[in-house]
């Protein structure tokens, strides 16, 4: 058994492996330093306004508005609560197009260009009506 | 080192196991913070309309023709963005107007007063006091809220039409087709639906949490009247008190909480 470590067929072998390993990682090194950067969303309307404040503070938004959007969806159809009261007292209606839409006009520059970018497509905008899309 | 396959193995999926605990790890010791940072408070509006269980009385006897039950019809199809499909077998209805053995059909009989007969009378969701299309619901996508409207959540419907075999008055429509190029003016305070989900009448339960009635109540005349059942004092009660009403398809059980003067 000790003796028995001859490979068979060496040279197609590993350059067969080689030719394998630069295929298969062809799309990392040839994309390498290509990355489209990361859209900053612009702030149009009421929300470009100076001294305005989001319901929430920015970075929370910035990562955690989709678990908001579900909690106050889930409040106001389940348990009739509509206005949200946030850390600083203030009250907002817990509406998408009424309340979100209303201060950020653009949902193209807002919304969709980072959710196209991170390749996400939320259904909300199949029932809840952008304003400037409404006919 | 003599290494055999198996040993090989070993170490191998016991790195493997190393690498892929740490981000888990991580993940869960993070989750912590993050949820306790921001503890909102949720709240009905101070003007919200309230109520133990919200009915309607209908005065037929106010009525003379459909011409006098159009603007409630239109008032309502044109809030809530409802679709105008051609197609009958498509048609989506909130509040419509039916002949008097359709929506009565153990209550006639050969002799009835022709007038009543020819009536149209105005229909709806009965918002069931024991609602059978919320028995059948397997997502509890419709479910019946604490002041007795039986509501839609339309981001649970899988479409799977339960609820329209389980609704003994016709109450509820499906969406065979996208609604949105079908809706003739659309109001953007109010969600259309998409393909897929089924609607009925909601009571306007988006007005009374702004403390406004009904709109078709509120378009009627006279003709509707709108309140708490549970309230020997309001003003639907008194409706029901001072006259004889019948409710449709009373042997089912259902319970509606929409009544009819005739």
């Amino acid at each position: 058994m000790t003796n028995n470590k001859k490979m068979y067929d060496k040279g197609m072998v590993i350059v067969g492996l080689c030719i394998f390993v630069v295929v298969i990682t062809f799309p990392f090194w040839f994309n390498l330093g290509n990355a489209a950067p990361a859209p900053e969303p612009k702030l149009t309307g009421k929300a470009a306004e100076d001294g305005q404040q989001c319901v929430e503070s920015k970075e929370y938004m910035k990562t955690e508005h989709m678990q908001i959007l579900n909690e106050w969806r889930d409040t106001v159809v389940r348990d009739a609560k509509r206005t949200y009261v946030n850390n600083n007292g203030k009250k907002f209606n817990m509406s998408l197009t009424n309340t979100c839409l209303d201060c950020h006009t653009e949902k193209a520059e807002f919304c969709d260009k980072c959710h196209n970018y991170a390749s996400v497509s939320p259904y909300c905008w199949e029932c809840h009506i952008d304003p400037k899309e409404a006919k | 080192m003599e290494s055999s396959r198996r040993s090989f193995l070993k170490i191998a999926g016991i790195s493997a196991l190393g690498l892929g605990a740490k981000p888990v790890l991580d993940v869960l010791a993070s989750s912590g913070e993050n949820g306790e940072k921001v503890k909102p408070e949720t709240m009905k509006g101070k003007d919200a309309l309230t109520a133990k269980r919200w009915g309607l009385v209908i005065d037929t006897r106010k009525l003379q023709s459909e011409e006098d039950l159009k603007p409630m019809i239109e008032v309502c199809d044109k809030i809530h963005n409802i679709p105008d499909f051609e197609n009958k077998n498509h048609e989506i209805k909130w509040i419509w107007t039916e002949e008097f053995h359709h929506i009565f059909p153990t209550q006639g009989h050969e002799f009835l007063d022709e007038e009543v007969e020819n009536l149209s009378f105005l229909t709806l969701c009965n918002h069931c006091e024991k609602p059978a299309c919320v028995r059948v619901c397997p997502t509890k996508a419709t479910f019946k809220r604490e002041d007795g409207i039986v509501l839609m959540d339309f981001h649970r419907c899988i479409g799977c039409r339960f609820c329209m075999a389980a609704c003994p008055y016709g109450s509820r429509s499906f969406n065979f087709r996208d609604p949105r190029p079908f809706i003739k003016e659309q109001n953007p305070e109010f969600p259309t639906r998409s393909k897929g989900v089924v609607e009925k009448c909601n009571f306007c339960a988006e007005r009374l949490a702004v403390g406004k009635l009904p709109a078709c109540v509120e378009v009627s005349n006279g003709v509707l009247t709108f309140g708490d059942l549970d309230d020997p004092e309001s003003e639907v009660r008194k409706v029901l008190r001072n006259n004889y009403t019948i409710r449709r398809k009373p042997a089912l059980g259902a319970g509606p909480s929409v009544f009819y003067i005739i």
